[in-house]
C-alpha cells in the first residue's frame, strides 16, 4: 500500500478494518486505523462487527473438514507418471539413474513415512522431557516454530484457533492459560501472517456444548484474545 | 513436495471447497493444483508468500472446473456440499442463534464475495495478496470486501437481525 504519511479518511479507515482485525496491516496503516477506533465509538462497534463475520468465517472454514487420502496418492502417481515420460527417451540407464529411481515419488513417500515412524519414536523420548520441563518451569507455552503437536503429546484433549490482542502481552498470555489449566500447541498457522495459535482449552474431549462454554470464556477475555473458535 | 503438500493441502481443499462446493471435484482440483506446484516449482520467484502462489494456482483451477459445469448443476451442487446442520437464518434467529445465522448467510454469498470474505478472515490475506490471488487492483480488493459486508448485514436483516450497519 502507499508509503506516504498522509492521514487515511474516515471512509479509507473503515474499508481497512477487515484487515485490521485480521492482523494483516502494516504497521503505519494499524497505527492508524488503531487511534481512529480508539476516537469513534461508532467506528469501535463496526469493529466488532467485523470480528463477529471474521470468528464465523473461521469456525465455517474449519468444520469443513480436510481432503482424503486418496488426494496424496492421486497426487504422487500423477508425479511418478510424469517422471517415468521424462526419463522414457534415455536408452542407457546408468548407477545415477538406478539412484534416481531411489527418489521416485513413490519411494520418497515410502522413505518419509518410515523416516515419520523414526521422528515420532523419538518424539515420544522428547515429548516425555518437554513436559517434564514444563511441569518443572510452570511454562504453559509451546513456542511456534516447536515440533507440531502430533509430535509432542498434545493430541488428546479439546481445542480451539485462538488469535490474541495485538496489545497482549506475553505475561498476560502466560497467566490467562494458566489460571484456564491450556496450552498453545500449535501455531501460527501456515500462510498467514501469524497471529492463529492452536490452544488446548481442555486436557480431555470434551462436547460441543462445554467446548463452546470454555471458547466463550476465552472471547470474554477481549483485552487478550481478539478471536477464538472451537476447532478440532 | 511432501512438506509444501502437508502444509498447504487442508486449507487449499478448503478454498477450493468453498469455490466449487463439492468435496470430490475439490479433491480431484487440488491433486492438479499441488501437480501443477510440482511442476512449475522452479518458476516460483519467491515475491508472493507460497500460500498465496498456491491459492492463486487453485482458484484459476477451481474456476476452470466451474466454468466447465452449468450453472444449475453447480448451485444445486454446491447448496449440497456446503449444507450444515444449522436452520435457515430465519430458524436460527428465533433460537436465538445470531452465530448460526451469520454462519447462514456467509454459506450463500455470491461465490465472488465468499472467496474475498474467506481469503481476508480465514486464510488471513493483506489487501496485496487478495489482489495476487484474485487478479484485481487493490482499490477493488477493498470495494469487493466492502460489498460483501454490506451484502451479509443485508442477508441478516432479511433475517430478522438488524446490525446497524450499513
Amino acid at each position: 500500500m502507499n508509503e506516504t504519511n498522509q492521514k487515511m479518511s474516515a471512509d479509507d479507515i473503515e474499508a481497512l478494518l477487515p484487515w485490521y482485525a485480521a492482523g494483516t496491516l502494516d504497521a503505519r496503516e494499524t497505527d492508524q486505523v488503531e487511534a481512529a477506533v480508539a476516537a469513534d465509538t461508532e467506528l469501535a462497534r463496526r469493529l466488532d462487527l467485523v470480528r463477529e463475520e471474521m470468528t464465523e468465517a473461521v469456525f465455517l472454514n474449519e468444520s469443513l473438514g480436510a481432503p482424503s487420502t486418496r488426494v496424496m496418492e492421486n497426487l504422487f502417481k500423477a508425479i511418478d507418471r510424469e517422471r517415468k515420460i521424462a526419463r522414457a527417451p534415455e536408452t542407457r540407464r546408468g548407477l545415477g539413474a538406478s539412484l534416481m529411481d531411489l527418489f521416485t515419488p513413490r519411494a520418497f513417500a515410502f522413505a518419509a513415512g518410515a523416516a515419520v515412524m523414526v521422528i515420532v519414536l523419538q518424539a515420544g523420548v522428547i515429548a516425555k522431557l518437554a513436559l517434564q520441563d514444563r511441569v518443572e518451569t510452570g511454562s504453559s507455552f509451546e513456542t511456534a516454530s516447536a515440533p507440531p503437536v502430533a509430535t509432542r503429546g498434545f493430541q488428546i484433549g479439546s481445542f480451539a484457533l485462538v488469535r490474541f490482542a495485538p496489545q497482549a502481552s506475553m505475561a498476560d498470555i502466560t497467566r490467562f492459560l494458566d489460571s484456564r489449566d491450556a496450552v498453545i500447541v500449535d501455531g501460527p498457522r501456515p500462510g498467514g501472517p501469524g497471529g492463529m495459535y492452536r490452544v488446548r482449552v481442555a486436557r480431555n474431549y470434551v462436547g460441543k456444548d462445554e467446548l463452546e462454554r470454555l471458547v466463550k470464556e476465552f472471547q470474554s477475555a477481549s483485552n487478550l484474545v481478539s478471536m477464538a473458535v472451537p476447532t478440532e | 513436495m511432501q512438506v509444501l503438500f502437508a502444509r498447504h493441502q487442508v486449507r487449499v481443499y478448503r478454498f477450493v471447497l468453498r469455490l466449487v462446493g463439492n468435496q470430490a471435484v475439490a479433491e480431484d482440483l487440488i491433486s492438479e493444483v499441488f501437480l501443477d506446484v510440482w511442476r512449475q516449482a522452479d518458476r516460483f520467484e519467491g515475491r508472493s508468500a507460497v500460500s498465496t502462489w498456491v491459492l492463486a494456482i487453485a482458484r484459476f483451477k477451481a474456476l476452470s472446473s466451474m466454468r466447465r459445469k452449468p450453472d444449475e448443476e453447480l448451485d444445486e451442487e454446491m447448496v449440497g456440499a456446503i449444507e450444515d446442520n444449522s436452520d435457515d437464518p430465519e430458524v436460527s434467529v428465533q433460537k436465538k442463534d445470531k452465530s448460526a445465522a451469520l454462519r447462514k448467510c456467509l454459506q450463500v454469498l455470491s461465490p465472488e464475495h465468499r472467496e474475498v470474505i474467506d481469503l481476508v478472515y480465514y486464510h488471513e490475506k493483506s489487501v496485496e495478496e487478495v489482489a495476487q490471488i484474485v487478479g484485481i487492483p487493490e482499490a477493488t480488493v477493498k470495494t469487493r470486501m466492502f460489498y460483501a459486508r454490506k451484502k451479509l448485514s443485508e442477508l441478516l436483516k432479511t433475517a430478522g437481525i438488524d446490525r446497524g450497519w450499513p
